[in-house]
């Protein structure tokens, strides 16, 4: 019998309510009192000599208030970058600096180069057309290779080259690897590229900037996943203004999906321009705007080899990757296609001996970061795929290669220095069958082959590392910041309460599943919990939300700020009923003596706390309010087993996705319904990324997917009824609630299994020479291959 | 956008005076003005709407036995009220981008828009059809000159377009991905005296002809006469989303279907 409230319970999100009749607040709702406009000059080449700005004829046009150029910003520090990543060889990576506002030279189209603040939009728009920027072209570096290559043009000036950092992990398995793949029985090989996605949020980004003169206060609005680390982004790194003085909003949030982690410089140069102008100044990105500013994601080329011997057992794994940065790094990239990365590459399988070398890798493009998944869609995807050619290449069934291969004891440390604490692949394996009901894959593909069509079955494992992350150890590893998160839980006198949380939900439903969390532990309907965050000034120092972290590490801090509130309203129960408190029981929010009838009411010992008339106040504070912090021991590690079945037409190469079938392990399960809805939200993101998404741009460096007319997001139609089970839980053994995040598994599980169908379907047809076709798989490309 | 004047003739010829003045443009639908005019790519001084103009509006069948649709009528309205006459070009209609284009974009517009993406086009030059203007009728081989490019006169204004009705034709559109314009759209429609074989999408010279097919179905009207014939890539459309050669294959399988679509 399901649950009908509390943790395991399908409850409705409450946010919906808002978000469905228009009733959201995001960022662009605001209006403040006397606000300016804000529009940005923006270079329109991809490499370029700053030579001059001439704002003249602009700052005289109607409405204009004031032009910002990067004299402006002189002694305002540049944006910082949150993770320092160690070369193979010791050394620092090379780490550019990143003005609010270009200076000396444009790196990539889009490069914000003036700043225009007028009255009104249209009026700073017009102004920002007419600010003439003189730029002396460059030629723009653009492929990663090239780019590396001696006497390449360089991205940075003052950097020896466009190579960010060479990076062995671990490096000093290096000469074992080598050796290994010399002795193997056999090795399968693959070049593949995991193309750049544009992450079109539904929402754009938008930022505000306020200041009030009589006190120094500054204020930012911002479409932000992590309001905290902006404030101290910001505020400490760029312009120098200490975090008390400093608030920073991210109210409703219209999607991130990792684009809005990131400290961008349009927050810096609206907060800026309000300090200077002593005037709230509003900058909404337009959506052609966000496709060139927005960090964008993935972006590797991968050579990936692995050794087996005769029995199919893995015995090495190696790769060598070139991560694109783009022209700046943004807040996190670093980290991405190293930590998030390279530590993921032993995936489910118990491979001895890994190898992963990463070349980071400047060039005139939007920068890149993290973006659902964050590295491990792209380290499952090549691990997937070479898995699957490897099946083939030995001739044994893939899911045979995979369970010979599986993980199954527990804890397991990885070569690649993470220890997995609990997980059962052949369980979710096993569930994965049976819900895609691969048994009856032959007659679904005798009928599609009655039709003229061509049918393939492609099933994958992934793992990820969630729950982002214990501080010592990615201090250790070149985070510049601690990944705890925070809770202030606040009893009101009348029983209700407020949780203010760190992490910060921009469509992840953390107001409905925190309160069936917080009203779970009490005994209480889950209406008596509300859930704040969003706000500096009224939420504890948090990291906020990405890394599917919210619930395991967010949640966790939850668990501890109300435990810490139950053990103080049982000692207020405790005097109230003239008894021990170690004799006092909670349940269904009322405070029972063990073995007695004496029991009083939630609300009778919220209401003594503000009330203390009978209290005992020489052993006890008045009130009822607690924070926690919560460190996470380990990562997460969220697993499963995907499977994917598509059509192809033999005539135009169009694939269609016919079934698609997700069996997850994400330990407990708080919400079975928002989990099914995160989970079909990361396929649909995962199916969009394998057949119809790719960032391109051409020689220029101009993005020739600068729209919807060329980029393809995924529609409805392009995706089919999904089947997603959670019923597989091995509960993560380290954080209080057992769980282990779902935000990201369905990006990252379900390209590779989508690839792996359509090779396995022209594999079947007789398209032998077939083993890779690189996303997304377009009918023109699916139809290329078919021609040999 | 940058700022215009707008106006709203009721009358024609009110309109072609609109549209003689300075820097004067005809607005139908706005599918492809408006966003053009958002991005500030374009900067008329006046936009003249056309669709207050009531004889430009409706789908009705003449005694010739031709389908005659005015050029401000919806696709929407097309797609209902030419289901009955001519079902070839109302599934066409009531397949162009999604309801909100296919409730304001007309089909005046996409005609002397000539996309080279577009499916009217397609329907036009294959049906053989009349673009009747203000001032003049034009057969649609005369009128479809490359890519965005008309017969049209400035300030001319199509009035109506009449489709002569074939015994059999369909459309059939293979979607570009993200604009899910036609990739490559062919139409089909066999008329007493031959059939005609419209294709557009493809060309690098806009809506076409694909003469070869036409004189192979007029003799077998049958998906087997096209599958001998090939298409040269030659002037075909290459990039994101296709190269040549991939569009002149879709052309000749796409009018295979098309064939078998129209029975």
């Amino acid at each position: 019998m399901p649950k009908d409230h509390g943790i395991g319970a399908s409850s409705k999100r409450r946010e919906d309510v808002r978000f469905l009749t228009g009733r959201g607040r995001y960022t662009d709702d605001i209006n403040l009192p006397g606000q300016a406009h804000a529009c940005f000059v923006r270079s329109q080449v991809a490499h370029g000599r700053l030579n001059g700005v001439n704002t003249a004829d602009a700052a005289a046009m109607p409405g204009v208030i004031r032009i910002f150029t990067a004299a402006d910003f002189e002694g305002v520090g540049g944006l910082p970058c949150g993770w320092q990543v160690t070369d193979r060889h010791g050394a620092p990576m090379q780490e550019p600096g990143h003005p609010v506002l270009a200076t000396g030279k444009v790196r990539h189209v889009g490069d914000p180069i003036a700043l225009v603040v007028a009255e009104t939009y249209d009026q700073a728009r017009d102004a920002a057309e007419a600010v003439v920027v003189d730029i002396e072209e460059l030629e723009p570096v653009l492929d990663m290779k090239a780019a590396l290559a001696d006497g390449a043009p360089k991205v940075h000036d003052d950097l020896t080259s466009n190579l960010c950092y060479d990076w062995g992990f671990v490096e000093e398995n290096r000469e074992a690897v080598n050796k290994a793949f010399e002795a193997a029985h056999h090795v399968t090989t693959l070049d593949l590229v995991n193309q750049r996605l544009i992450p079109n949020a539904m929402e754009p980004r938008v930022a505000i900037g306020d200041y009030n003169f009589a006190t120094d206060d500054s204020t930012l609005y911002t479409t932000s996943q992590n309001p905290h680390v902006i404030r101290l982004l910001m505020g400490a790194f760029v312009l120098g203004i200490p975090e008390h003085k400093l608030r920073v909003v991210a109210p409703d949030v219209g999607g991130g999906f990792g684009s809005k982690i990131f400290h961008y410089a349009e927050e810096a140069a609206v907060t800026f321009a309000a300090r200077q102008l002593r005037r709230p100044v509003k900058w909404t990105c337009t959506r052609s705007e966000s496709f060139i500013t927005d960090a964008q994601g993935r972006d590797h080329v991968t050579k990936i080899e692995l050794a087996l011997d005769a029995e199919g057992h893995f015995q090495a794994l190696r790769t060598e990757t070139y991560a694109n940065m783009g022209a700046y790094l943004s807040t996190f990239a670093p980290s991405i296609p190293t930590w998030l990365h390279g530590t993921l590459m032993a995936g489910n399988y118990k491979t001895p001996l890994i190898y992963v070398n990463v070349k980071a890798v400047f060039t005139n493009t939007v920068p890149v970061d993290a973006y659902r998944g964050a590295g491990r869609p792209e380290a499952t995807f090549q691990l997937e795929r070479v898995i699957d050619k490897a099946a083939r290449e030995i001739g044994m069934d893939p899911v045979e290669l995979r369970r010979k291969n599986f993980i199954t004891q527990f804890p397991y440390a990885t070569p690649v220095a993470v220890e997995y604490d609990t997980g059962d692949y052949n369980a979710t394996m096993d569930k994965l069958l049976e819900i895609a009901d691969v048994a009856g894959f032959e007659a679904r593909l005798a009928e599609s082959k009655a039709r003229g069509k061509l049918r393939g079955l492609g099933v994958n494992c992934y793992i990820e590392a969630c729950g982002i992350a214990p501080s010592h150890l990615v201090g250790q590893l070149g985070a510049r910041a601690g990944l705890y998160e925070s809770a202030t839980v606040r009893v009101n006198a009348t029983g209700g309460l407020v949780v203010m949380t760190g992490s910060h939900s921009h469509g992840q439903g953390h107001e409905t599943t925190f309160a069936q969390v917080v009203a779970d532990m009490i005994g209480l309907p889950e209406n008596m919990v509300e859930i704040v965050h969003g706000d500096t000034a009224n939420t504890p120092m948090g990291m906020g939300t990405y890394g599917s972290r919210s619930l395991a590490v967010g949640g966790s801090a939850m668990v501890k700020a109300t435990n810490k509130i139950i053990a103080k309203a049982r000692k207020i129960a405790a005097h109230l009923m003239e008894a021990s408190p170690d004799d006092i029981e909670l349940k269904d929010g009322r405070f029972t003596v063990a073995g007695t009838d004496k029991s009083v009411a939630w609300g009778d010992v919220t209401l003594a706390a503000y009330v203390p008339h009978n209290y005992p106040l020489e052993d006890l504070e008045p009130g009822l309010e607690e924070t926690a912090f919560y460190d996470p021991n380990n990562f997460t590690y969220p697993a499963g087993a995907y499977a994917c079945e598509v059509e192809v037409d033999p005539e135009t190469g169009r694939v269609t996705v016919e079934r698609f079938a997700a069996a997850d392990d994400f330990g407990n399960v708080v919400n079975p319904m928002i989990v099914d809805g995160q989970v079909h939200g990361g396929i649909a993101q995962g199916i969009g990324q394998a057949l119809l998404e790719s960032a391109a741009y051409d020689e220029y460096g101009q993005l020739l997917t600068g729209s919807y007319m060329d980029y393809a997001m995924p529609r409805a139609d392009d995706v089919p009824f999904y089947t997603v089970d959670h019923s597989c839980q091995t509960p993560c053994t380290h954080n209080p609630l057992g769980v282990k995040g779902c935000g990201e598994a369905g990006a990252i599980g379900s390209p590779p299994a989508v690839v792996n169908a359509v090779v396995d379907a022209l594999q079947r047809a007789g398209h032998t020479g077939v083993t890779h076709i690189d996303m997304p798989l377009t009918p023109s490309r699916v139809w290329a291959a078919m021609q040999g | 956008m940058y700022a215009f004047d707008f106006v709203r003739p009721a009358t024609l010829d009110e309109a072609v005076a609109a549209l003689g003045g300075e820097e004067a443009q005809a607005l139908g639908g706005g599918q492809t003005l408006i966003p053009a005019l958002k991005q500030r790519l374009a900067a008329p001084a006046t936009l003249v709407s056309l669709t207050g103009l009531p004889e430009l509006r409706g789908v009705c069948a003449a005694d010739d036995g031709t389908l005659c649709v005015g050029g401000a009528t919806t696709h929407a309205v097309v797609a209902a009220e030419a289901a009955a006459h001519y079902p070839a070009l109302a599934a066409l209609a009531g397949n162009i981008g999604d309801p909100a284009v296919r409730n304001r974009g007309t089909i005046g517009g996409s005609v002397a828009n000539n996309d080279p993406s577009a499916c009217y086009p397609a329907a036009a030059l294959g049906s053989g059809a009349t673009i009747r203007t203000n001032t003049r009728d034009i057969a649609a081989d005369d009128y479809f000159q490359g890519m965005f490019t008309t017969a049209l006169e400035p300030g001319e204004i199509i009035t109506e377009i009449r489709f002569p009705v074939p015994e059999k034709a369909a459309y059939v559109k293979f979607e570009q991905p993200a604009s899910r314009f036609a990739l490559v759209g062919v139409f089909v429609a066999k008329y007493a005296d031959g059939v005609r074989v419209a294709v557009t999408g493809a060309s690098e010279e806009g809506v076409f002809r694909w003469t070869e097919a036409e004189a192979a179905l007029s003799s077998d009207f049958g998906a087997g006469a096209v599958s001998g014939l090939s298409v040269e890539a030659d002037m075909m459309i290459g990039d994101l989303h296709g190269s040549p050669e991939y569009r002149a294959h879709l052309v000749k399988v796409l009018t295979g279907r098309a064939v078998i679509a129209a029975g």
